[in-house]
């Protein structure tokens, strides 16, 4: 096939034309950008999933059109006047204009297969995804607001940061912040259900992405509490291969399901359809 | 995370004095001269030197004297503050942590579950401790025990001394990130007052799995933070000797943690610091627990739960709408 041939010659070639073409971290083949977007940004070889962006994550799992941003404008403070190399702000700005957002979550209210719900993820490109005041306070509404209006709430998490250094101690109370938040809405029977995708660790992992009722994760997404290189420096061994990926947490019992991102939406609405307490 | 115990280049000038005093003491009483004038003298100026130093420590060097090992640790609290302890092991299901102290005792009339991170003193019991990092069995044990004081209306003293929850692979095999997230949880609803004081490091997620509290407490020497300062520097600027620069990054001092709205009360050392007098530190870390406890079981518990969400729910600063409106939980920062 004509398409083969093109996918040869140009995996020779050392520079990939970037508009057209792509390399699978997975399993650094050359591949037709429009081929991974056909198939939700998965490798069509190795079934890597790349990372996405939240409108495309939206696009995939809600019905069009439900989308309604809540709270987009919140803004991060630098409160510790944190100047390292780089600013604290600086990062910030530096984040903003990549993203074009304010800070690494986005929370608001949508649709899956009709179901009404809050749907928050936190972005990997904002900051690696970590927590700060912006991140837990919008977590936080969030979870009040599915409380309120007794909502389902599904979270895609996806952060290697986890809680924001250079918020120090405020980024660390986020944590028993979100998790508390968690507690009122599951006391009021709300259900909550936590989307694990790669990476997602630390004080993200140790709060409210832990404590959905239902908790699914993408395949071979990194995930746990410690870093990887901080553990080996502690042990001073290499770890296991598929140490603290999706398929490691299934096997010892700490997720429910690892989905592909193709079924992803089908799931959830199977789940809703199950869990969500019928008015009727 | 490492073992910094004996260098303190700022305490040199007090060791010193300290160290001619004993030497006059063992003259004095060897050779039957009385020297005692001169021993107040030195006794003054020591002290003189302590209040001097210890007024205007750094943030590095307030991180080492948190990790001293000769700073009291749970287990002299055990008799310094509390009584009659009687030590609850079991986390039913794995096994027992040593890191993890909890058990019933009384401190001042009122009867409490205690849950204490302990780093051990000898080699022997620092190894046994795994020095002061939990696994996930010891933080399943606390909520175990703080489950059984809620169902007695017992209220819980936590005491925090610990470099972090263990990153190794049994942890994370057994689910460290899980079980600190299910102690946040629990913690934020339990129906009996809670009370924490963070006695030495507050590392991280490890510190916090046992200290979501009504009343947060710190020793004024004592530290919290969301990384260990070698932790930022390796990450700032890859070179983990650079942690005391880190550690004033991070602003995890009592007076700083007071003021960003993360730490209620800052409880004053005796001079010098805990370790040099660790029974006027039990007297006035028993006497700021009896108070907040006295506070605590006067509070409706309803009342007590919503203050107790509500005091977590305003941690943070961040700005909001057109106006720019500073949102934040304690002094506001020079500004943005």
């Amino acid at each position: 096939m004509a398409f083969e041939k093109i996918k040869k010659f140009i995996s020779r070639k050392k520079q990939i034309p970037g508009d057209l073409w792509t390399q699978c971290p997975g399993c650094s083949k050359t591949l037709f950008k429009r081929e991974v977007e056909d198939r939700k940004k998965v490798c069509p070889d190795c079934q890597y999933h790349f990372t996405l962006t939240p409108l495309e994550r939206i696009d995939q799992l809600l019905d069009p059109g439900s989308w309604t941003e809540l709270w987009a404008d919140l803004e991060s403070v630098d409160a510790l006047k944190f100047e390292g190399d780089v600013s604290y702000l600086k990062k910030l700005a530096s984040a903003m204009k990549e993203t074009g957002q304010k800070d690494a979550c986005l929370v608001g209210t949508g649709k899956i297969e009709g179901h009404e719900l809050v749907f928050g993820q936190t972005d990997s490109r904002f900051m690696m995804g970590s927590m700060g005041s912006v991140v837990g306070e919008k977590v936080a509404r969030g979870f009040e607001l599915a409380t309120e209006k007794k909502l389902p709430l599904v979270f895609v998490s996806g952060s290697g940061g986890g809680a924001r250094m250079f918020e120090g101690c405020l980024s660390l109370m986020q944590m028993a912040k979100t998790s508390a938040a968690i507690a009122r809405h599951a006391e009021a029977g709300g259900l909550f259900i936590s989307i694990l995708t790669n990476p997602t660790m630390g004080g993200v992992m140790a709060s409210f992405a832990a404590l959905g009722d239902v908790i699914l994760a993408e395949p071979r997404a990194l995930i746990g509490f410690a870093g990887p290189r901080v553990i080996e420096q502690t042990i001073k061994q290499s770890l296991p291969k598929g140490f603290q990926t999706s398929e490691f947490l299934l096997a010892h019992g700490f997720i429910d399901r690892v989905v592909d991102r193709s079924c992803l939406r089908v799931e959830l609405a199977k789940l809703l359809d199950y869990l969500v307490p019928c008015s009727a | 995370m490492g073992d910094t115990s004996v260098d303190r280049d700022f305490e040199k000038p007090i060791l010193e004095i300290e160290k001619r005093i004993e030497e006059l003491e063992a003259f004095s009483q060897k050779a039957g001269v009385d020297l005692s004038s001169e021993i107040e003298k030195l006794r003054a100026r020591a002290n003189e030197q302590k209040r001097e130093i210890f007024a205007r420590l750094n943030a590095w060097q307030r991180v080492l004297l948190a990790r001293d090992p000769n700073r009291p640790d749970s287990t002299d609290y055990l008799t310094l503050v509390f009584e009659d302890f009687l030590e609850l092991h079991g986390d039913r299901a794995v096994g027992d942590d040593g890191a993890m102290l909890t058990g019933l005792c009384r401190v001042g009339g009122f009867r409490v579950m205690l849950v204490a991170q302990r780093k051990g003193k000898s080699t022997k019991e620092r190894v046994a401790c795994n020095f002061g990092s939990p696994h996930p069995e010891g933080y399943r044990k606390a909520m175990e025990k703080m489950r059984l004081a809620e169902k007695f209306r017992i209220p819980v003293v936590t005491l925090v001394n610990t470099p972090g929850a263990y990153p190794g692979i049994g942890a994370e095999e057994r689910g460290q990130a899980f079980i600190i997230a299910k102690n946040l949880l629990e913690m934020s609803r339990l129906r009996t007052p809670i009370l924490s004081v963070v006695i030495g490091e507050g590392g991280s997620g490890g510190a916090l799995g046992i200290c979501v509290a009504d009343r947060l407490m710190i020793l004024q020497n004592a530290y919290l933070s969301v990384i260990s300062p070698e932790g930022c520097a390796a990450i700032l600027w890859r070179d983990a000797s650079k942690a005391p620069q880190a550690a004033e990054l991070l602003r995890l001092t009592p007076n700083e943690l007071k003021e960003l709205g993360v730490v209620d009360d800052i409880l004053p050392e005796p001079l010098g610091g805990a370790h040099r007098n660790p029974k006027e530190m039990g007297d006035t870390l028993k006497a700021a627990l009896v108070r907040a406890l006295d506070e605590a079981v006067a509070l409706p518990l309803d009342q007590l739960l919503e203050k107790r969400y509500e005091k977590y729910r305003r941690i943070g600063y961040f700005l909001e709408s057109e106006q720019r409106r500073l949102v934040a939980s304690g002094a506001p920062p020079g500004g943005p």
